[in-house]
């Protein structure tokens, strides 16, 4: 029993013994027992007046009232189940994509990473690294391994500081490669992190030292998917890429590294570097090799201001220290003057983030506007449910109830609606954002996202349940109750009765619904366009049919000087293969999101310079991938290792470096550059223009160079064309690569589908607008259609009369299309203004398309007015059937 | 006009003089709720008549104020009632009300003697 039932019999039980006592009483003192009993009664009251008053004092009415309320709206909404239907169902689709969207961005900008304290952790980076040389790793590389070793031992403005680096490696020993997802550490990243180990031990300072045999800590992920969770891994060894290494512990389940949208598999102490190595060095020595990112943990008492002030006062001694022999002369001078800075490092790094923020921030927007849709939506059928319910409220409010309780009755509805909707909402923004995540998902880059429910995802989704409550609930609601009662009993169903104002306030809604499905529609046109576009865009060479295959021979050691060669017998095993027709070595694969720049200059001119990309492929790389040679001749047996360095440019290099003149047999100079001094080479030939590094940028000048005269690193990417399917041919590739040698590792994939995995974003901006344009506009037109059939429904009487005076069914659905019209009219002009505001912000995203592109706009405009068409055809059509004498019949 | 007979000579019962009244009853130990107003309207010579309507109330709220505690007791003839009695807070709380009373009753005295005496 409830406390307050149990409260409530207590009450009646006590009032009882009073009375008993008070009949006991006046028995004693003489009086008949049935006199006795009606004294008493008399003088004791009403009771059930004694127990009201007795209850308030209680407290705690509300919620009663809250209960009882609630029990009617669920009356309500067992009795109108379509209108309950509808309206859950559009609350839990509009509710569970801003959830689900607000979760992603939730994940990747919001959410500090899960360590100790991550308010005081910051990124040290340089300002401006313009002019700096050498290799940049990943796409966060910040500083060199010197730089890090001065950061740390100069910084005072840490408690603890560490770098680190992503990498990966090959679980096996030759053939296919597995791919572990590696982090290098230095010695305090877990203890400056406060990161603990499940089993086992973290890395600490004394795994960290020069000459160190590689160790490793493992995901919790990769303990679990590799090992079962075995805790006797500890001490076992683990084979990188053909390397030994000791397992030392598992890190927590939580912990996936200081990148938001990519985990790891395994932890290795940054000393271990040479050991992986082509060389035996590494990268440690060499001050050229972008590839670590700093963090610290900033004294207590210290700010990012002034830790970026300490950072920038030892950034000169610092550099001057860390110059590397080899930097090119006319870089020099800006590599001293770098700056070192600090920024807030709590949420850790994420290319997700850089690439995905805007978009994510932009479809976020678009929810929240298909949410008001359905909103506007939900009030409309709000406002008619409340015209038809205007006796019941009358009655009500005649019988004397408050007009502040009616309306907390109807709002009661809206909350109970809103509260399902909500709920539902989120069971299904779970499912959506998992959706979301796979959409991110290429065939090369695994994404991760921690997808928690938190208090803000929670706090996010009931405030917009309510604030949707208070949307849809409280205009109608408070016009409902706004009626004198006695006209409203006085008055029939059907007649003039629904106020003007009414009408008026659903003819808004209807035209704010269009004004937003004009912008929504015209969004997701533009990123269709935008997908379109980019997926039909010349790259400037064939893609299908193409497989690639990136092989790695580091095991086989072979000498420098003898991989050309060794390339190149490569080359021609994979074109002996049945069904090749064509396969040819390529260093960085267009597309592939690699690049190498350098200014280069006519021999000679030095001030004519400007920045060209550089390749560098093997004879047959243009035909294999179907570049037109358009002048000279591609490379072949002549070009050797000893004689004159060769290249073949693009037609865009050709008019740089020359304009209007051939270039065949003219020569350039490259910039000096960490590995290599300023070098000269003979232009061999020119090709067409082609796509290098991304499908948006314009066509920027390539020089390639020839393979057979660079020594190269042990790893190699070949092109190979076939009419077989993927998966046969990498079988049959592995086959004779195993043949050539076990030990040599390889990965494949189609370039066609690497290409689609560039265009994530556009699929993803182009997929999810376009749902949201298209629920848009289905709201839209239940709510025109909804509105249309009322004004058919309201005006049946007039209609009636009309059509008994003579007038012809086509005047008639004149009359209703006229309605629609005005609605739809006002509706566009509004969109139309919004739209184009909006095109601006989504500038940015687009591509071959401008943001106010006028054919784009006429089609989301077109579209709609078609809807709004559809949506008054049919209730004009009933109106000119309407039997002129049932009409007039009716009430 | 019978209405007025029968009640001339009772008092309606001043706001807040009720809580004092009950708390004033049961300092003389655990009492029910009838056994209350009975001991009121008797303590008063029948002057003084607790309407049941305000009673049961007022026992509530002080109840709420924790001035008086409830119990359930079983009377000789099986009969179950509820007894309060006063708690140390409602000790306290009857302490304050009595001198409150008193100041009232007081300045009450003093303005009407005067008035009397500005009269004659």
């Amino acid at each position: 029993m409830s406390p307050s039932r149990r409260r409530d019999k207590e009450l009646r039980e006590e009032i009882a013994s009073h009375l008993r006592m008070a009949i006991h009483d006046r028995i004693e003192r003489g009086m008949r027992p049935d006199e006795a009993a009606a004294d008493a009664r008399r003088e004791l009251g009403n009771i059930s007046q004694i127990q009201e008053a007795t209850r308030d004092v209680w407290g705690g009415r509300w919620l009663e009232a809250l209960a009882q309320d609630l029990r009617y709206a669920a009356r309500v909404f067992r009795r109108n189940r379509s209108f309950a239907l509808v309206a859950v169902v559009s609350l839990a689709l509009g509710i569970g994509a801003n959830a689900a969207l607000f979760q992603v961005v939730d994940a990747v900008r919001l959410q500090s990473l899960p360590v100790a304290d991550p308010s005081s952790l910051v990124e040290v980076r340089i300002v401006d690294t313009e002019g700096a040389r050498g290799n940049f790793e990943t796409w966060h590389a910040a500083v060199t391994y010197p730089i890090w070793r001065e950061i740390q031992a100069r910084q005072q403005a840490f408690s603890g500081v560490f770098a680190w680096a992503a990498d990966r490696f090959n679980l096996t020993n030759g053939g296919e490669v597995r791919v572990a997802q590696g982090l290098w550490v230095t010695g305090d990243f877990f203890g400056v992190l406060g990161v603990r180990p499940v089993i086992g031990r973290v890395l600490a300072a004394a795994d960290d030292r020069p000459g160190c045999a590689p160790r490793a800590v493992l995901s919790y992920a990769f303990w679990q998917r590799a090992y079962g969770g075995s805790p006797t891994v500890i001490g076992q060894s683990l084979a990188l890429s053909s390397r030994p290494v000791e397992i030392v512990g598992v890190a927590p389940a939580a912990f996936h590294g200081l990148e938001v949208g990519r985990t790891f598999d395994v932890a290795l102490p940054v000393c271990a570097d040479p050991v992986f190595s082509d060389d035996g060095k590494g990268r440690l020595p060499v001050g050229t090799d972008w590839w670590l990112s700093v963090f610290g943990r900033l004294k207590p008492g210290w700010s990012v201001e002034r830790a970026t002030a300490h950072l920038q006062a030892i950034s000169s001694d610092l550099f001057h220290t860390t110059l590397p022999p080899t930097y090119p002369a006319e870089s020099v001078t800006k590599y001293v003057n770098f700056k070192l800075a600090a920024y807030a490092g709590g949420s850790g790094l994420s290319h997700l983030r850089e690439t995905y923020e805007s978009p994510l921030w932009l479809l976020l927007g678009t929810a929240g506007l298909v949410l008001v849709i359905a909103c506007a939506n939900l009030a409309n059928l709000l406002l008619a449910r409340a015209t038809a319910r205007r006796r019941e409220i009358a009655v009500r409010l005649s019988l004397g109830a408050a007009r502040g309780r009616v309306i907390r009755q109807l709002l009661t509805e809206s909350l109970l609606l809103a509260v399902i909707g909500g709920a539902l909402g989120l069971l299904l923004a779970h499912t959506l954002s998992g959706f979301f995540v796979t959409l991110l998902d290429t065939q090369s880059d695994a994404t991760s996202l921690a997808l928690g429910l938190d208090w803000r995802v929670l706090g996010f989704t009931a405030a917009l349940a309510f604030t949707t409550c208070a949307l849809f609930g409280l205009a109608p609601a408070m016009n409902a109750t706004r009626v004198s009662a006695s006209s409203v009993m006085r008055a029939t169903t059907r007649s003039t009765t629904s106020g003007r104002d009414v009408i008026g306030l659903r003819r808004a809604l209807v035209v704010a619904q269009i004004a937003l499905s004009v912008v929504l529609l015209f969004g997701s046109l533009l990123f269709a366009r935008t997908l379109h576009n980019l997926t039909t865009a010349d790259p400037g060479f064939n893609p299908r049919g193409i497989v690639i295959a990136g092989l790695t021979f580091r095991r086989l050691d072979v000498p420098a000087d003898q991989r050309p060669s060794f390339r190149r017998g490569l080359v021609e095993r994979l074109r002996g293969l049945p069904g090749v027709q064509a396969a040819a070595t390529v260093r960085i694969v267009p597309l592939g999101g690699d690049a190498i720049g350098n200014d280069v200059w006519p021999e000679g001119d030095r001030p004519r310079e400007f920045n060209s990309r550089f390749n560098t492929a093997g004879p047959g790389y243009f035909a294999t991938l179907g570049i037109p040679l358009v002048g000279g001749r591609d490379f072949d047996e002549r070009d050797a290792p000893q004689s004159t360095p060769v290249a073949i440019v693009s037609e865009a290099f050709a008019a740089k470096l020359l304009p209007g003149r051939s270039v065949v047999g003219a020569r350039f100079t490259r910039q000096a550059t960490p590995s290599s001094p300023e070098k000269t080479f003979e232009i061999i030939g020119v090709v067409k223009n082609s796509t290098y590094m991304d499908l948006r940028e314009d066509l920027s000048p390539v020089a390639f160079l020839a393979d057979a005269q660079s020594t190269g690193p042990a790893s190699m990417q070949m092109m190979v064309r076939s009419g077989l399917p993927a998966g046969p041919l990498t079988a049959a590739i592995t086959r004779t690569l195993a043949d050539v040698d076990s030990r040599i590792g390889v990965t494949y994939s189609v370039m066609t589908a690497d290409i689609q995995g560039t265009l994530v974003r556009e699929r993803l901006l182009a997929t999810l607008s376009g749902g949201f344009g298209v629920l848009a506009a289905i709201l839209t037109l239940v709510g025109l259609y909804g509105l249309v059939a009322y004004t058919v429904a309201r005006r049946t009487n007039e209609i009636g009369i009309r059509l008994a005076l003579g007038a012809r069914g086509s005047d008639i659905a004149r009359l209703i299309v006229h309605e629609t019209g005005v609605l739809l009219v006002v509706g566009i002009a509004a969109g139309i203004v919004l739209a184009l505001a909006g095109g601006r912000a989504a500038a940015s995203l687009l591509f071959g398309v401008r943001p106010h592109d006028p054919l784009t706009l006429f089609g989301a405009v077109a579209g709609l007015a078609l809807i709004a068409l559809g949506a008054s055809y049919f209730p004009a059509r009933r109106a000119t059937k309407i039997e002129p004498v049932a009409a007039l019949r009716v009430d | 006009m019978a209405k007025a007979t029968r009640y001339q000579n009772r008092i309606e019962l001043l706001q807040g003089t009720l809580d004092l009244l009950i708390l004033q009853t049961l300092q003389w130990g655990p009492q029910h709720g009838y056994g209350i107003a009975q001991a009121i309207r008797a303590g008063s010579s029948d002057v003084l008549q607790v309407d049941t309507g305000s009673l049961y109330p007022a026992l509530h709220r002080l109840e709420r104020q924790k001035w008086i505690a409830a119990t359930w007791k079983v009377s000789a003839n099986k009969q179950r009632t509820r007894v309060y009695r006063l708690t140390a807070a409602g000790r306290r709380q009857l302490a304050s009300e009595r001198s409150r009373w008193e100041m009232l009753v007081d300045a009450m005295a003093g303005v009407l003697a005067k008035a009397e005496r500005g009269e004659a």
